[in-house]
């Protein structure tokens, strides 16, 4: 019933925040039949015939309430053709990519579900079309957009193939991992597809997304979707302490991960955690040369969206100082309903120096991306 | 502060809106049951365009598994992370005390009143038998 609406203008002066890197955007297909285009016959076939068959209970819908209606995204972000948000390059230009002179959009895909795939070999099928999508129809267009390397952890092979095919294509920058897996992703039976992360120069950026059947919080399914979102950070509390405890970094000094999607605050006070207990039970990980804290200091990197909104905001900045401005890198997950605006997402002044760290130098340097 | 015609009485349907532009003031103008109410289109937490906003009621809870939809058509629900204000303050729901949109004061000016001025119209043209919506910027 609205009569006039005129598109938000976005004016900002802050040198700092222009040109800034945007560690989660999610480019979308304007319809499920985009990806047909990049899947082998017989796949495109099965896809019609079978379906996506995911390890969770229910077909096309999650487990666990989300937001609707808007399917969680924001409101202003429907392209007025009637696609789905994230899906018009001009679009997304207008509202992010051109609005804020952003440098490099880091893109987390949530389509086609490969890694969700319980026939391992569609699901890497399904991988792999979504990262030609990536490639073609985003990067191609925009060279600003990063394309992600989705794999699915459960066929070692081809996941490793599928990154092996894409190093040294400067499209790809990241390789992208469900967080949410059968098993956490420390266990032995993921180190070939780290290794490759590793030995190919990609960082890991564990993107939140799906599940894997089991419940997406430690206590069961969530009846709310207030319930259900602070569950991100549980998801990465897991991660981190498999990755640490099981010896990841000690075999893979050199791995870079970044956690996408959880937010941050919480990250001291696992390391806080973890280290107490280094005390008391390190006779059970005899293989942990350092404390858990200074693995995590140089291995693990972290995103802020969905920002922590503290009651008092300068307690963020002692939360930064506490994690290392140099682990944290900006992100927007533009085009979702809970996405942070790099203007106002602080709610206290973050220093200059630091403030570029967070909107830029930090990506660069994780991302291995030109200035 | 001047006065600024924005529309005509009838051109905003009862639930619908108008983002109007008095002095570069981006504002969105609502019709909230016949009356005219006029918000900042910036939400206070993170800058998102009010306008995009779903105009909803109130739901309110006396204890669990009793909930009650009041206040039909004088909430918004932000675009983005769902803050909702009341329409006629700008009050926050959630932090009525200390968040708030901008809001402007409306009225409904005859044609032969306006006549007399002052005041600004770019984009609606005023006849002395018309009934104007006027925000005050
Ligand atoms: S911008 Fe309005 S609720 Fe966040």
């Amino acid at each position: 019933m609205s009569t006039t609406v005129q598109e938000p203008a976005v004016q900002t002066s802050d040198e700092a925040i222009l040109g800034f890197v945007d560690c989660d955007v999610h480019p979308y297909t304007k319809t499920p039949a985009d990806l047909d285009a990049f899947l082998p016959e017989r796949w495109r076939k099965l896809r019609h015939s079978i379906g996506n068959r995911s390890r969770s209970s229910f077909v096309g819908a999650p487990n666990y309430p989300r937001m609707s209606p808007g399917v969680g995204m924001r409101m202003d972000s429907w392209p007025k053709d009637g696609g789905h948000p994230g899906s018009d390059l001009a679009m997304m230009r207008e509202q992010l990519l051109d609005a804020f002179a952003v440098s490099y959009g880091m893109m987390m895909p949530l389509l086609g579900r490969g890694g969700d795939e319980r026939n391992v070999e569609f699901g890497a099928a399904l991988c792999s079309a979504a990262n030609d999508w990536e490639a073609q129809v985003w990067c191609d267009n925009e060279p600003r957009l990063k394309a992600a390397i989705q794999i699915t952890t459960e066929y070692t092979e081809a996941a490793i193939k599928e990154i092996e095919k894409r190093a040294g294509d400067r499209r790809f920058t990241h390789v992208m991992i469900p967080p949410r897996g059968l098993e956490p992703l420390g266990r032995r039976r993921y180190w070939p597809i780290l290794e490759a992360c590793a030995a190919n120069g990609f960082p890991i950026a564990l993107h939140l997304g799906g599940t894997s059947g089991h419940p997406s919080t430690g206590g069961g399914w969530p009846s709310f979707y207030h319930e259900e979102h602070p569950s991100y950070p549980q998801s990465k509390e897991a991660l981190v302490t498999s990755l640490v405890t099981e010896g990841v970094f000690e075999h893979l000094p050199n791995l870079r991960v970044a956690l996408v999607e959880g937010g941050f605050a919480w990250l001291p006070s696992l390391s806080w955690r973890l280290d107490k207990h280094y005390q008391r039970l390190r006779e059970e990980v005899p293989h942990l040369k350092m404390l858990p804290s200074e693995y995590i200091r140089r291995n693990i990197w972290v995103t802020t969206q969905p920002i922590e909104e503290p009651e008092h905001p300068e307690d963020l900045i002692t939360t930064c100082e506490w994690i290392g401005w140099d682990r944290i890198m900006f992100s927007t997950d533009y085009p979702h309903w809970d996405q942070d605006d790099p203007r106002y997402a602080f709610k206290v002044k973050v220093p200059e120096k630091e403030k570029r760290m967070l909107y830029r130098e930090n990506a660069l340097s994780f991302y291995n991306l030109e200035a | 502060m001047a006065r600024h015609v924005v529309a005509t009485v009838g051109e905003i349907p009862p639930g619908g809106k108008k983002v109007v532009n008095p002095a570069g003031r981006e504002i969105c103008v609502y019709n909230v049951n016949g009356e005219h109410y006029a918000l900042i289109n910036r939400c206070p937490h993170e800058g998102a365009a009010l306008s995009y906003g779903h105009v909803l009621g109130c739901f309110e809870s006396k204890r669990p598994g009793e909930y009650q939809l009041t206040r039909k058509g004088e909430m918004l629900r932000c675009p983005w992370h769902g803050w909702e204000f009341d329409i006629k303050t700008g009050q926050s729901w959630c932090h009525p005390e200390s968040v708030k949109a901008r809001t402007y004061k409306v009225e409904v000016v005859p044609g032969e009143l306006l006549a007399k001025g002052p005041f600004v119209a770019e984009t609606v043209q005023v006849k002395i038998d018309g009934e104007y919506v006027v925000v005050e910027v």
